[in-house]
């Protein structure tokens, strides 16, 4: 006799199913003519979204580092609060005042995220007045991660540039987040509603390329204006000074040459710009073309223009894309991955993995750094967030293939340990790069950062901070580098990390014996000990000193936002 | 920048020198703009190098008292006077500034 299945008890397996076909009958009935196969009219977007919304859902608003699902956004902000609330939102980043404004309404209640840069703030504010509850803040991949196993999405409201009449969506360059949002969506019984800045018939006109394909796609509405995106990435080398260029040269010299690094991610800002702009002055005298940094996950930095046309760079996959730079990569598409249309295919989720597992080294900034190297960009009154940074900035601890730069890494970090810490495997390079003092002379090394303060008064599980210090290997300022991967003990990291503080309070307390010591035995290194004159650090090292010598250097096919032009 | 109330400051640090600088043309290196700050070195009679600090970011006597020190001890020079004309440029642009220009001193 048969032992009967536990799952015979269950009546339905199939109730996903069921959900879904009853949201699209709804939508039908609602929208009448105004939906046209998978076509909505533009003014009727909001029956649209309280048809296919119930409350308590959980959405994905398309929210991207870049590109917004603005008119969506609007939309969801008008909908009748009465007919939909309480919506569990779970996007990436919070850039519009509108991701926001359906917390205040009563649409929308729980709040899964990875950054909000510009609305932190706010955002703060709403959870202290506890009209947001905060599930998590992830990073990106993180993030992603959960739209698979425990934050998948039933409504995903998303933005590409074109759809034609199937339902083929076309993102243009900024693909960002949408293949991840959509195919999470899709494939569990969700709705995917996508704004597009235009509809083509596929008899006259059809898509350049197809990015999501129509059988994942449920409702296309065509936006009134074109969808928002931010330039994040565009940094003018006219603001790029001495001191930034004194730090460029000890990266290259003191780090990417000394480990050879050929695979790496910059962060956003012009001390890593800097980097970007003297590879092929500096970097060309030093004669590490074709040594160092050959291949790249980054967004399209115009300031790696230079780099590119003096033959630099093998190949750059992006995140996302960058306004401006459309032409100049349609005419570089063996550097940058392109579809067959010639346009940029970005994938913030590819990248992220990109960054995390096939880079060795990571570069980036920070607004606070601990005497255990603990860095962070919280602030207090604003809770943010650290999008991609703690994947790039972290040590991937899965990875298995080696390359000389990761294993000298790891070799320095293992000699003479014992047991499990001195089993030999590599280890990413996470760079920290910044000058001592900040703007109106913040100090960014300090005892305490804010980060824990912050976790008091929001009451988090843990204090917010960006990169760990276990995963620091190199912390560079203006007075020099500091190895920490040659350390020994917690003492001889703080006195390394003090050792290139500058005239911070934390810089100004160190022990001058053991920070001698700790030069002597190569854990810090000055200008000097790297044959760097300080006073050759000028802005004539710059491969382009302006925007415009950005566009020349393009031969003119790269096109700044017109805030970026002032010539 | 509620650290810095407005109005200028003036510091003024004096140390015993020890390498005669001699008789050379005044040198002045940077410009006064945001964040930067220009530095003017002159001979001056006696032994001492004397530094003269007017800053439009208030409070930072602690910090510039030890950027000049440390730029006495790379350069200890005597019969010199240093004025500097700052507008919250940092100390690692003090220091650069501070050394561009005494790489310019020819007798």
């Amino acid at each position: 006799m048969p032992i009967p299945f536990a799952s015979m008890d269950r009546m339905n397996w199939n109730t996903k199913a069921i959900d879904r076909a009853d949201r699209l009958a709804r939508a039908r009935h609602a929208l009448g003519r105004r939906l046209l196969g998978k076509q909505v009219a533009t003014d009727a977007v909001g029956a649209l979204l309280e048809a296919t919304l119930q409350p308590g859902d959980r959405v994905c608003l398309e929210g991207n580092n870049q590109k917004q699902a603005d008119f969506l956004a609007r939309a969801l902000v008008q909908v009748d609060p009465q007919r939909v609330h309480d919506l569990h939102m779970v996007q990436s980043v919070l850039a519009l005042p509108e991701h926001l404004d359906i917390f205040e309404n009563g649409v929308a209640r729980r709040l899964d995220f990875s950054f909000s840069g510009p609305q932190g703030a706010r955002l703060a504010k709403l959870v202290s007045a506890k009209r947001i509850e905060i599930g998590a803040i992830h990073t990106y991949l993180e993030l992603f991660a959960r739209y698979f196993v425990d934050l998948t999405p039933k409504v995903a409201l998303v933005a590409a540039q074109a759809a034609d009449a199937e339902g083929n969506l076309y993102t243009g360059p900024n693909t960002e987040d949408t293949p991840a949002i959509v195919e999470a969506t899709a494939f569990s019984g969700g709705i995917v509603i996508a704004q597009v800045n235009e509809l083509v018939d596929a008899g006259t006109t059809s898509l350049p390329r197809i990015d999501v394909p129509a059988g994942w796609v449920d409702f296309v509405v065509r936006a009134p204006k074109p969808n928002v995106i931010e330039p994040l990435f565009t940094r003018d080398p006219a603001q790029i000074g001495e001191v930034q260029v004194l730090m460029a040269m000890m990266a290259i010299q003191g780090i990417y040459a000394e480990y050879g690094v050929q695979r790496l991610n910059h962060g956003i800002g012009f001390d890593t710009a800097a980097i970007e702009l003297l590879l092929p002055t500096y970097g060309e005298s030093l004669g590490l073309k074709g040594k160092i940094c050959r291949h790249w996950a980054l967004n399209p930095h115009p300031a790696l223009i230079p780099a590119i046309e003096a033959g630099w760079v093998e190949s750059v996959h992006s995140f996302g894309s960058e306004l401006g730079m459309e032409d100049y990569i349609r005419a570089r598409s063996d550097v940058f991955f392109t579809g067959a249309d010639g346009s940029l295919r970005s994938n913030r989720a590819f990248c992220q993995a990109a960054g995390h597992y096939a880079c060795d080294l990571f570069i980036g900034s920070t607004l606070q750094m601990d005497l255990d190297g603990n860095s962070s960009t919280a602030t207090l009154g604003r809770i943010t967030g650290f999008g991609g940074a703690p994947n790039m900035g972290a040590d991937a601890r899965g990875r298995r293939h080696a390359s000389a730069a990761w294993l000298k890494a790891g070799q320095q970090a293992r000699t003479g340990r014992g047991g499990a810490a001195g089993t030999p495997r590599g280890q990413k390079l996470v760079v920290q790069m910044v000058e001592t003092f900040r703007e109106h002379m913040q100090p960014a090394f300090v005892e305490r950062l804010d980060a824990w303060t912050l976790q008091e008064q929001a009451g988090m599980d843990l204090p917010p901070i960006m990169i760990y210090g276990d995963d620091v290997t190199h912390v560079l300022t203006e007075e020099g580098i500091a190895n920490l991967l040659l350390c020994r003990s917690d003492a001889e990291r703080e006195q390394a990390i003090r050792g290139v503080a500058g005239y911070t309070a934390v810089g100004l307390a160190r022990d001058r014996r053991m920070v001698e010591n700790l030069r002597d035995r190569g854990i810090i290194r000055r200008p000097q000990d790297m044959g760097i004159d300080p006073r050759d650090a000028t802005r004539n090292l710059l491969a382009a000193r302006s925007m415009r010598d950005l566009v020349r250097a393009s031969h003119g096919l790269y096109a700044p936002p017109k805030r970026f032009r002032h010539w | 920048m509620k650290d810095i109330a407005p109005g200028l400051e003036t510091l003024e640090y004096v140390f015993p020198g020890e390498r005669p600088a001699g008789d050379f043309a005044p040198v002045l290196a940077g410009v006064v703009g945001s964040g930067n700050l220009e530095v003017l070195v002159e001979p001056a009679p006696g032994s001492d190098c004397s530094i003269r600090i007017e800053t439009s970011a208030r409070g930072f006597g602690g910090i510039w008292e030890a950027v000049v020190r440390d730029f006495h001890a790379r350069h200890p020079l005597a019969g010199v006077r240093v004025s500097i004309n700052d507008m919250g440029a940092t100390p690692a642009v003090v220091s650069l500034r501070l050394d561009q220009a005494v790489s310019e001193l020819t007798p």
